[in-house]
């Protein structure tokens, strides 16, 4: 093995039923650098994570480490950890109802004879979260933090079992800026100890902020390795999508103030849920697109799950086209043409052994009701329309959805709830996981329905896509609404005023 | 050679398999065990006696496999729910006598009320299952031991018996039919369910909140309400294959209708390739593994294994096929091939 490096992949090859995930690909990581692994939705990064790691065999190629004379395989993640490759997959794999403490050392606990040191793992947990500036219980259960504290928890406990790799894979998909910038500091610091990391992203910037060198696969095929100063965002993304795109381009027409009609389609008077977010007003007015921003833990998701009775409200009232609505149950929501992205994916989004189909139609059904099935065929007219629409990568139409890669999964969701064609239709971070060329896609969908007079909840870490898609805001701060900001004062610095709290 | 991939990878192809195995075992064990006799019109031989004495089995598995995908959870009190059911309908037809040659009420009134009260405990076990949120082992296991208590109060300890040729029909032949009437019972009950899986959306709601229930909230199904349901139909479907059971003899005895049946519905369920976890179902894959288990059990009788020793080998050959089935079992025999394959890899380079 080459000096310098700790780990190659060469010539690997693996096929899913009916898709080449891989095909031919090679991969160099050296010591103390931090390399970017590229490419859109579908396109094998996960997949090469998860052979290199023993999450899955691949046919045919060769993995060597540093240290190890000869090829290995690791036949489990855990294989791979003696290894010296630790990993935060991209779905947090943490157990709910376990605390922190135990999520933390679960397979390594600390022990006292026969026993686990309860004592020492709270004490280490404590002080391995408090070096990273994680401020959590850890006797608490680990199900009652955000999906964001959840994936710092999964970080953490990859880079406390001092690898010579590690894996991220979409770490700072559900993390705000504050936050990726702890994470940064963090992998520098690794870095700098000689750990070779693998990041997976699909925000650029963060690649130009940290790494050194950047992989880009296509297809299951590589496309090259590269120098991070030999290859400019506009020539990373036209290989990463093999043609080329500007995907900075404005999608709202600059200084053109969007036309919002009086008509008000939503409109919540004090509606309040005890223990997630106070009570708040909100008008929604047809064919508007408002954003919620606030850091993590503000009550952004709180305050739409309030809306659509994913978590009932227990004071306030909510009106909807003038009407008060009773919502005892999500179910009346979209009877009354709500729809619903939520932000965890895994847990609250996919059904995870239902083909892509009946995830696309589900919603749908749910609103027909239990005696009105629709036929095969229109469900299968409905899926494929939303496989053409969103270009969702899949197989077949009844691919079970786990099958598919993250960012696909996400378009799945998506679909199933374009589909209901809601009157209002609220996103919790519906661009997560996906890639830049279906992001903007996906931000051009969005104008595209205000436009035809759907109104829109837009809740996203990413200030630039906020400011790129809404009409007006509404900022939150420690589980209440403190403000809102018109279209004018939508701008990069006085949104991030106002979520820090000098905007009064 | 993936044609062969493609049968192996066919949903019921394991299920099927057990049972072609329980049978080949008696192709060399008990030759006769195949022939089929006729008089007067009517099959005999064991196979048929496989086919009848399953019937009871086959209902409540299709109950059992719809309560298992949409709770993760079985339902332990159909037997005795079956010996409720049977105590009721001979109770009410004979008017609370022991033993009767007439009815005291009409036959149908008998039916409904037994399949009302199974209803009921259906009913009991979803409430506490779908909304005080027990595990159903848990909650079923009231009925469970409560269950032949009840029997036992309604037949006053005793066995009722209701001497009535018309009430002996659902469990014997009549003639003109060549298969007994339980058959056609279990077969009605089948493709009842089939039909209303296939031409309602509640067999992708049941499968959609076995797989995620959080997830299936959100897309604005009714958790609670539809495993409330499917504990509702186990139950009734516990009655129907009670009345079956008592037809039998024409009698209601409460300590013994349904004796250990519930066990045999979760293995069918297991037998049929169906996940004890829930989530996605296949109903046929229950009813065979149904009728393998009748197979079984009706393979040891005709070897003379005595009748107390029966579970022992049941128990076995469950083990063997269970275990044929399990993921894990076929993901170390790809990993024992692949392990093959990377030496053999390694001493080439
Ligand atoms: N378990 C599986 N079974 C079948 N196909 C799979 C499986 N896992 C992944 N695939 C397929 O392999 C391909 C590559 O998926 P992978 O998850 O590696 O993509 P990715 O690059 O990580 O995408 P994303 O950015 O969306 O996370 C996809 O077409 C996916 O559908
Ligand atoms: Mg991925």
């Amino acid at each position: 093995m080459e000096s310098g490096v700790v780990l190659t992949m060469k010539n690997i090859y693996k096929t899913f039923p009916g898709v080449k995930a891989l095909q031919n690909v090679d991969f160099t990581l050296r010591k103390g650098e931090i390399h970017a692994l590229m490419g859109e939705n579908g396109a094998g990064k996960s997949t090469l994570i998860k052979v290199l790691t023993g999450v899955e065999e691949f046919e045919t190629g060769e993995i060597r480490i540093d240290g190890k004379d000869g090829a290995i395989i690791n036949r489990s993640p855990q294989e791979a950890q003696t290894n010296g490759i630790s990993t935060v997959y991209q779905e947090v794999n943490l157990c709910p109802n376990l605390s922190v403490a135990e999520n933390l050392y679960i397979g390594r606990e600390p022990r006292k004879g026969a026993f686990i040191d309860w004592g020492t793992m709270k004490k280490n947990a404590a002080e391995l979260l408090e070096s990273l500036d994680i401020h959590v219980d850890v006797s608490a259960a680990v199900e009652n933090y955000s999906i964001a504290i959840q994936q710092m928890l999964a970080i953490a406990r990859a880079v406390d079992m001092s690898a010579k790799v590690l894996i991220l894979d979409e770490p700072t998909s559900s993390l705000d800026d504050d936050e990726v910038e702890k994470l940064f500091v963090l992998m520098r610091r690794l870095k700098d100890q000689g750990v070779g990391i693998i990041f997976v992203t699909h925000f650029l910037e963060q690649v130009y902020a940290v790494c050194d060198r950047i992989t880009v696969l296509r297809n299951g095929t590589l496309v090259g390795e590269y120098k991070v100063e030999e290859l400019p965002r506009v020539q990373l993304v036209a290989k990463m999508m093999g043609k080329d795109f500007d995907d900075l381009a404005s999608l709202k027409k600059e200084g053109e103030a969007t036309k919002v009609s009086d008509e008000v389609v939503i409109e919540a008077k004090n509606l309040g849920h005890k223990g997630t977010i106070r009570p708040f007003n909100l008008t929604v007015h047809k064919g508007e697109v408002i954003g919620l921003t606030g850091l993590l833990g503000s009550g952004r998701s709180e305050l739409v799950r309030a809306i659509y009775g994913a978590d009932k409200p227990d004071e306030g009232e909510l009106f909807v086209k003038g009407e008060k609505l009773q919502v005892n149950m999500p179910i009346d929501a979209m009877m009354h043409g709500m729809a619903y992205l939520p932000e965890n994916r895994k847990e609250e989004g996919i059904i995870a052994d239902l083909s892509v189909r009946e995830n696309i139609i589900i919603a749908l059904q749910a609103k027909k009701g239990m005696f009105r099935l629709m036929s095969r065929k229109e469900q299968e007219e409905f899926t494929d329309e939303y496989i053409k629409i969103l270009q969702i990568k899949t197989a077949d139409r009844e691919t079970p959805i786990k099958q598919l890669s993250g960012g696909n999964q996400q378009k799945v969701i998506l679909g199933r709830w374009l589909l209901t064609n809601p009157d209002f239709l609220i996103l919790d971070e519906p661009t997560r996981g996906i890639d830049i060329g279906t992001k903007t896609e996906i931000q051009k969908l969005v104008l595209e329905l205000a436009e035809k007079g759907m109104s829109v909840i837009f809740i996203s870490s990413e200030v630039e896509e906020m400011i790129r898609t809404c009409s007006r805001m509404a900022v939150l701060r420690d589980g209440s609404k403190v403000g809102e900001l018109e279209e004018s004062e939508l701008n990069q610095s006085s949104i991030m005023k106002a979520i820090a709290g000098g905007a009064e | 050679m993936s044609k062969l991939k493609k049968i192996t990878q066919f949903r019921l192809f394991l299920p099927i398999l057990c049972l072609v195995l329980v049978l080949l075992v008696n192709l060399i064990t008990t030759p006769d065990f195949f022939a089929i006799s006729v008089r007067d019109g009517m099959l005999y031989g064991y196979i048929i006696d496989v086919i009848n004495r399953a019937s009871e089995l086959v209902i409540l598995a299709v109950g059992m496999t719809l309560m298992v995908a949409a709770s993760g959870g079985t339902d332990i009190s159909v037997g005795a729910v079956m010996a409720v059911a049977a105590a009721v309908v001979c109770n009410v037809l004979s008017g609370g006598q022991q033993s009767v040659t007439e009815y005291s009420n009409p036959y149908i009134l008998g039916i409904l009320a037994g399949i009302a009260v199974a209803a009921v405990c259906g009913c009991f076990n979803g409430f506490l299952v779908a909304k005080l949120k027990i595990q159903p082992m848990i909650a079923t296991l009231i009925l469970f031991t409560a269950g032949r208590g009840i029997a036992q109060l309604i037949t006053k300890g005793q066995i009722t018996y209701v001497r009535v040729d018309q009430y002996k029909v659902l469990g014997s032949s009549i003639k003109g039919l060549p298969l007994p009437v339980p058959f056609f019972v279990a077969m009605l009950v089948v493709i009842v369910t089939l039909l209303l899986l296939k031409r309602t959306a509640i067999g992708l709601y049941i499968e959609s909140v076995g797989i995620n229930s959080k997830a299936s909230r959100l897309v604005g199904l009714k958790s609670s309400k539809i495993i409330f349901l499917t504990y509702l139909f186990g139950g009734i479907l516990a009655g129907i294959a009670g009345l079956v059971a008592s037809s039998r003899i024409y009698s209601a005895d409460a300590n013994n209708i349904g004796l250990n049946m519930e066990l045999d519905a979760i293995l069918a369920v297991a037998l049929g390739g169906n996940s004890l976890g829930g989530g996605k179902f296949s109903l046929m894959g229950s009813v065979i593994g149904a009728y393998t288990i009748q197979a079984l059990t009706t393979t040891l009788y005709a070897m003379h294994v005595s009748s107390d020793q029966v579970p022992v080998y049941k128990a076995i050959v469950v083990v063997i096929i269970v275990s044929l089935q399990s993921p894990q079992l076929k993901k170390w025999v790809s990993k024992m091939k692949l392990n093959k394959k990377t030496v053999s890899g390694n001493e080439v380079a």
